[in-house]
């Protein structure tokens, strides 16, 4: 029961890392990045690459983050930049981000191949140690802090930093933003830099915890991150946050009534009830303070 | 002669796919072309590859009556999907008919009639290639007629400025539902004409990844006439193909090519000859997918 709890702590960490970045860009842009998987998968392979190179785990971290944080700003510049200029609705956005996405998975493919990778061996700590009845490991203890971080560390910038002031007004209302003289290129380029970087980190920490990484990883991710979206309400960072805790310990829950082989039903199913009862999710305001 | 035979036989299966992904193509056209962006038609597709596939299989149905069953079952299921999520607009319709595509995918994988992860094997090959674009023919047809006609003006209306549509009478909900439903039944008819094509279906062909790649070739040719999404879906479907020895760069071409259309052509490869109207459009402040 403890050794479910905990995993269910874990991988919400994962999903609230995931979806953080994907809700950040939606709740400034209005738009579904469906790159965001992909930048994902390019956090993993990153550090899996740093790390070949003999880096320590730590700072491939760090190396991930910022790899796909500036792979996220030239993303914007390739695939959103040129339709925002002339107003394009979200559909044309979404179509060119799957582009996006198809050449960087293939270029992940080029370098590993499609099969499952491993982190070199000896680079992730493997202690794991008893709590009262519970066996935790070291590598996912620290991944939940950090990942707990992470989120206390974009809700301070986005509530309490210029940046954030900047990004909110821009979520608000672009064009009184510009008028204000909100420099909004530069906001928006922070904006993917941090939503990439986050996606890229979450990427990083769920190859460590599998230990194999694969170019199709973020996949499963994607489709969980509209549910946590959905419930949590799309564009909401605290509403992204519940959401995935909400996800990750409904579907441990439902394993206890459901066969394994629905588990993936119920996300979906939460999702199709959140849309139709409360489309707006948990902590959705609509329009209205969505960062 | 002997050489268009030769290609003929050499190229039937990806000849045969470009027709079925160009009728799924026009099956999320429809939606489209009223200006709702929904993710369900793959999943339309496979309940009625399965269905029509155990049907033709254990129950012994003849193949058209089979066809037309999963292809009705499809369209009554669409019924009430479509009755509940035309509450919701823009990504939150999209999202909401791709849960819908999961879930379908999911049951698929539950239930052991369908050979769960495995797939269905063993469906009698009875898809014809001239089944397939006699199929295409008719659905093309009747798509443009209707895009001419009275109901296809207000659909446009609909896609512009759906208040305004409202205000002139137009039935908004009815139309979105009515051009949904019939999504439904085109792509259960091409779903079902796939699965006895190809002698094996996975639940994996009806999945997400599935729903995307249709809405792609509809995009990429273009929603103005139904011209455009027959036009991707032979690029998509024939790219590969012709690419065959460069297929390790296959992806990369396939999505510069998304950008690049996304970016410069707006309107899609079919209005690849209509550029200054394109511009014009632009400057009115027109939808860019239409």
């Amino acid at each position: 029961m403890a050794d479910q709890i905990y995993n269910a702590i874990f991988i919400g960490s994962i999903y609230a890392l995931f979806a953080l970045g994907f809700t950040l860009v939606f709740s400034v842009l209005d738009i579904l990045n469906l790159a965001h998987p992909a930048l994902f998968t390019l956090g993993a392979f990153t550090a899996l690459f740093a790390m070949q190179q003999g880096m320590p785990a730590a700072a491939a971290v760090i190396v991930a983050f910022v790899v796909c944080g500036i792979a996220g700003v030239l993303l914007d510049r390739i695939a959103f930049a040129p339709l925002r200029r002339r107003n394009a609705p979200p559909l044309s956005a979404m179509i060119s981000s799957i582009g996006v996405s198809l050449i960087v998975i293939r270029l992940i493919q080029l370098k590993y191949g499609p099969d499952l990778q491993a982190y070199p061996a000896g680079t992730l700590p493997a202690a794991v140690f008893p709590i009262g009845g519970l066996l935790v490991d070291t590598l996912r203890s620290v991944i939940i802090g950090l990942a707990v971080v992470l989120m206390l560390a974009l809700t301070y910038l986005v509530r309490r930093t210029q940046l954030g002031r900047e990004l909110r007004a821009l979520a608000e209302n672009p064009r009184a933003a510009r008028i204000l003289g909100i420099d909004v290129e530069r906001a928006i380029a922070a904006t993917f830099f941090l939503s990439a970087g986050l996606g890229g980190v979450a990427g990083v920490l769920y190859g460590f915890a599998t230990n194999s990484p694969f170019s199709q990883m973020g996949l499963a991710f994607e489709l969980k991150a509209f549910a946590v979206m959905i419930v949590g309400g799309m564009g909401s960072i605290p509403g992204a946050v519940l959401g995935a805790y909400l996800l990750s310990f409904g579907e441990i829950a439902s394993l206890a009534f459901l066969p394994s082989e629905l588990r993936d039903a119920f996300a979906f199913g939460l999702l199709f009830v959140v849309l139709l009862v409360r489309p707006t999710g948990i902590l959705g305001q609509r329009a209205v303070d969505r960062v | 002669m002997d050489d268009l035979q030769q290609f003929l036989a050499a190229y039937q299966t990806t000849i045969g796919f470009v027709g079925l992904n160009a009728m799924l193509a026009l099956s999320v056209w429809l939606t489209l072309y009223t200006g709702q962006l929904t993710l369900g038609n793959a999943a339309f597709a496979g309940i009625a590859a399965y269905s029509s596939a155990l049907l033709t299989m254990k129950a012994g149905f003849p193949f058209p009556l089979a066809l037309a069953s999963g292809a009705l079952l499809a369209a009554l299921v669409s019924v009430p999907l479509g009755a509940t999520v035309f509450r919701l607009r823009g990504v939150y319709l999209a999202i909401a008919t791709l849960a819908f595509g999961e879930v379908v995918r999911v049951a698929i994988l539950a239930i052991p009639l369908t050979g769960r992860g495995q797939g269905l094997v063993g469906i009698p090959p009875k898809t014809e290639v001239w089944h397939i674009f006699a199929s295409l023919a008719v659905v093309a047809i009747a798509c443009e007629r209707l895009r001419r006609s009275n109901l296809g003006r207000a659909a446009a209306a609909i896609r512009e400025d759906e208040i305004a549509a409202a205000s002139h009478g137009i039935p908004v909900r009815r139309f979105k539902l009515a051009a949904f439903v019939l999504g439904a039944l085109i792509a259960g008819w091409a779903g079902g004409l796939a699965a006895h094509f190809d002698f094996a279906i996975q639940p994996d062909e009806f999945g997400f990844a599935r729903a995307v790649q249709i809405l792609v070739f509809a995009v990429v040719g273009g929603i103005p006439n139904v011209l455009g999404p027959i036009l991707g879906a032979l690029l998509f479907t024939a790219l590969p193909a012709v690419l065959q020895p460069l297929q390790e760069y296959r992806d990369i071409f396939q999505g510069a090519i998304l950008v690049l259309v996304i970016v410069f052509l707006p309107r899609g490869l079919a209005t690849l000859l209509e550029l200054r109207r394109t511009i014009r459009l632009r400057r009115v402040g027109a939808q860019d997918v239409a």
